[in-house]
């Protein structure tokens, strides 16, 4: 057991030590924290430069119907300056210029906004908005009926606001967010393949470098190939556990840290507007939702509702099940080959069953209960990526007991299966390796 | 009593059977060659004693008790195969490969201390691996072999990638290991140091031990009653003289001396071919020549081959 430790502690050291792992430990929250925090302080930080657009109103109607923010100043020319307007355009004072040509009433299309690059979207929406508005009022007043207006503006006050509920067992209600549960669900698990991905390479990498450098032989003259294997697999497991915890210790502490600096006084519209506006592609919702009070503390609150502690809890246990079935196998492979070129062939079945695990879990998070994804939650090669995908959704325990033991079970089968071409091929150089020489391996007898 | 005895070891792979019922006997504190030409099985029956794999048929007895886990501690082996972690460093790397054979961190370090100084290879202890020689790496995989006071020593081809003075320090080591009390299994095809350093061989040949003894006496087994004759007079004459009676193999002239190697009919006297040429000329030394390891090697494996 002090072996298996001994060795655990250089595999441990020995990366956690390199450069790569710590420029990746610090730079790691720093992209997180940017993902977060940018965007919302991108938004929220007013364009502090001012606008001018020019109007040319051949028809005149819509003289001074557009108002001017602080911003974003409009100022209506003569209908004989847009040939000038068109020539001379970068001598201009103008951030673009805007040419109504027909009655909009009648040719919704007879208007062109024009500019010599690209022309955001705050502008865009200003302009539409405050024609729409005018265009809109003129239309009513066109049919002639007294009290028209008032009663459009009661209409449109019309409209329900769905708040779901998630209830407990002893009956208390619960905010819930169907939303954010996507996102967490898909999260989690492109998280899960991504780590159990990335660790499982160096797992293969670990075992590789100790068979080309021959010092493989040397060691199992004082351990058992198993120790060696073990050692390897839980030192690299315990590094990645290392990445994770200090990924979220840091990624805590700058978002509180950049919250604090930026947004002092206002409340911080979280990430997830960020995350949902590019999810709805309209930024209109988002600042509905806004409107709505969608703040950072309400998103705290549907976190929370989602039992952090938990979702966290079941991540750790389900990444270190799926790293467990397959570094093994990587380990195997690694053992099995003389250089990485011929790694491929051996490579290419076990990343299927984690490839196929990633997409059920994207159909996953629209469809978290069906038959199918049920299924592929259960399987031990897949359900590590799949049950993170589900967890956000309330799946019922009996499934996550059940899964997480398939799991245990399938981790031990792999491992027992993959000792027993490790401790062959290890020691095995010069061999083209092929499946029927893996097999036979598998079959020899040991004492 | 033997100090280790490998009874009657069966090991086969798939279709090929590396070890066909072999037995060696290795007396305690000598120095033991096993030799065998490329994939006889030699390093098979290493990684049996070492118990990297387990044999199919056949027992390995330390002195007199069958091998176990424990008795791990009590042998260091230097594979033909041997390596180092690369990019670690040297004294740390040291000190791991000494803490998997047992020995406690403080123990460890004080050794590898007093090993580097010898060595002199100090100077290297924060170093990463890659910035070494291969000699001088050699040296480091010979020191970790050695560190934890083994009383079974395994080397396996030890002197490839060593220098002429290096592979002499080396030797003086492995012979200052055999004064202390340890028994040393020596794999090699280098016939020389053979000579020079062992007591006992055994030869495996396509699985099978062939040839075992004390090496001197397997060397006067083989011998072939070769004499060489040096003299000075009538070289003429003498080969006349002689190549009337026997068959002359060879001659050459040698520091001013007339050197002739002689083959005598089994069972005849120095002593005749001496009173045959005394008159003629004067002799210088006369001794009868012994086939070296590598002649009884080339012929005792060639012969295998025939009854084949």
């Amino acid at each position: 057991m002090s072996k298996i430790s001994l060795i655990l502690q250089r595999e441990y050291l020995s990366r956690v030590r390199k450069k790569s792992f710590i420029i990746m430990t610090l730079l790691g929250p720093v992209l997180f924290a940017a993902m977060m925090v940018v965007p919302t302080w991108l938004s929220s930080m007013e364009d502090s430069i001012e606008k001018k657009v020019a109007i040319v109103d051949h028809t005149g109607l819509y003289i001074d119907q557009i108002k001017d923010t602080d911003l974003l100043k409009f100022e209506y020319l003569e209908p004989e300056s847009e040939e000038d307007l068109r020539n001379n355009f970068s001598s201009t004072p103008y951030y673009a210029y805007l040419v109504i040509s027909e009655d909009l009433l009648e040719n919704p299309d007879a208007i062109r906004l024009y500019s010599d690059g690209q022309i955001t979207m705050d502008v865009r929406d200003h302009i539409t908005g405050g024609l729409r508005e005018y265009l809109r009022s003129q239309k009513l007043k066109s049919f002639e009926l007294e009290g028209l207006d008032g009663i459009i503006a009661a209409i449109n006050k019309v409209g329900i606001q769905l708040t779901t509920i998630k209830l407990g067992e002893d009956g208390s209600e619960k905010e819930s967010s169907t939303e954010m549960a996507m996102v967490v669900s898909l999260v989690f698990a492109f998280l899960t393949y991504m780590f159990v991905f990335i660790y499982g390479t160096q797992v293969l990498r670990g075992v590789m470098e100790e068979k080309t450098s021959r010092i493989v032989e040397v060691i199992i003259s004082s351990v058992k190939p198993f120790q060696l294997m073990l050692g390897k697999i839980i030192g690299i497991a315990m590094v990645a556990l290392t990445q994770v915890f200090l990924w979220i210790l840091l990624t805590v502490l700058i978002v509180t840290g950049a919250k604090a600096l930026f947004f002092s006084d206002t409340d911080m519209p979280s990430r997830m507007d960020g995350i949902e506006m590019a999810m709805e592609g309209s930024s209109q919702q988002a600042q509905a939702a806004q409107a709505d009070g969608f703040n950072f503390d309400k998103v705290m609150d549907m976190v929370n509702s989602m039992n952090p502690v938990t979702t966290i809890l079941l991540f750790i246990l389900y990444f270190l099940g799926g790293y467990l079935i397959y570094a093994s196998l990587f380990a195997a492979v690694g053992a099995a080959i003389d250089n990485e070129t011929d790694s491929q062939q051996f490579m290419f079945p076990i990343t299927i069953p984690i490839i196929i695990a990633l997409y059920v879990a994207m159909a996953a998070f629209r469809n978290p209960h069906s038959d199918l994804v049920f299924w592929f939650s259960m399987i031990p090669f897949t359900s590590p990526v799949v049950m993170m995908a589900r967890i956000p959704f309330d799946v019922p325990i009996w499934q996550i007991a059940l899964s997480l033991t398939l799991l245990i079970a399938g981790f031990l089968f792999t491992t027992w299966f993959a000792a027993r071409i490790y401790r062959t091929g290890i020691l095995m150089y010069g061999k083209k390796v092929n499946y029927k020489e893996l097999w036979k391996w598998f079959r020899y007898s040991d004492k | 009593m033997s100090f280790l005895e490998a009874n009657n070891i069966v090991k086969k792979f798939a279709n090929h059977l590396a070890l066909d019922d072999v037995s060696v006997a290795i007396p305690e504190n000598s120095i033991f060659g096993l030799l065998g030409p490329n994939g006889a099985g030699k390093t098979t029956l290493i990684r049996i004693i070492n118990q990297i794999t387990g044999p199919d048929a056949g027992k390995i007895l330390l002195q007199g008790k069958p091998l176990s886990r424990e008795d791990i501690s009590r042998i260091g082996y230097l594979p033909e195969e041997r390596g180092l972690y690369k990019k670690m460093k040297v004294g740390e790397q040291a000190l791991y490969l000494a803490r998997l054979k047992g020995v406690s961190r403080n123990d460890a370090l004080k050794k590898l201390k007093y090993w580097f100084e010898k060595f002199e290879i100090q100077p290297w202890w924060d170093k990463k691996v890659e910035e070494l020689s291969k000699g001088m790496q050699q040296k480091v995989q010979f020191i970790v072999t050695i560190l934890h006071n083994p009383s079974l020593l395994i080397f396996d081809e030890p002197f490839s990638g060593f220098d002429p003075i290096n592979a002499n320090l080396l030797k003086d080591e492995i012979l200052h290991l055999k004064k202390e009390g340890a028994t040393i299994i020596f794999s090699t095809h280098n016939m020389g140091s053979v000579e020079e350093l062992c007591d006992h061989i055994t030869l495996i040949n396509n699985g099978k031990a062939i040839l075992s003894g004390v090496v001197s006496d397997i060397r006067y087994e083989h011998r072939e009653n070769l004499v060489r004759l040096e003299y000075t007079g009538d070289n003429d004459q003498i080969k006349k003289i002689i190549s009337h009676h026997y068959q002359l193999e060879a001659s050459q002239a040698l520091n001013g001396f007339e050197s002739l190697l002689v083959k005598m009919p089994e069972g005849t006297d120095i002593n005749q071919l001496l009173r045959m040429v005394m008159d003629h000329c004067h002799i210088h030394s006369c001794q009868e020549v012994l086939p070296s390891m590598s002649d009884v090697f080339i012929k005792v494996v060639n012969q295998n081959k025939v009854t084949l």
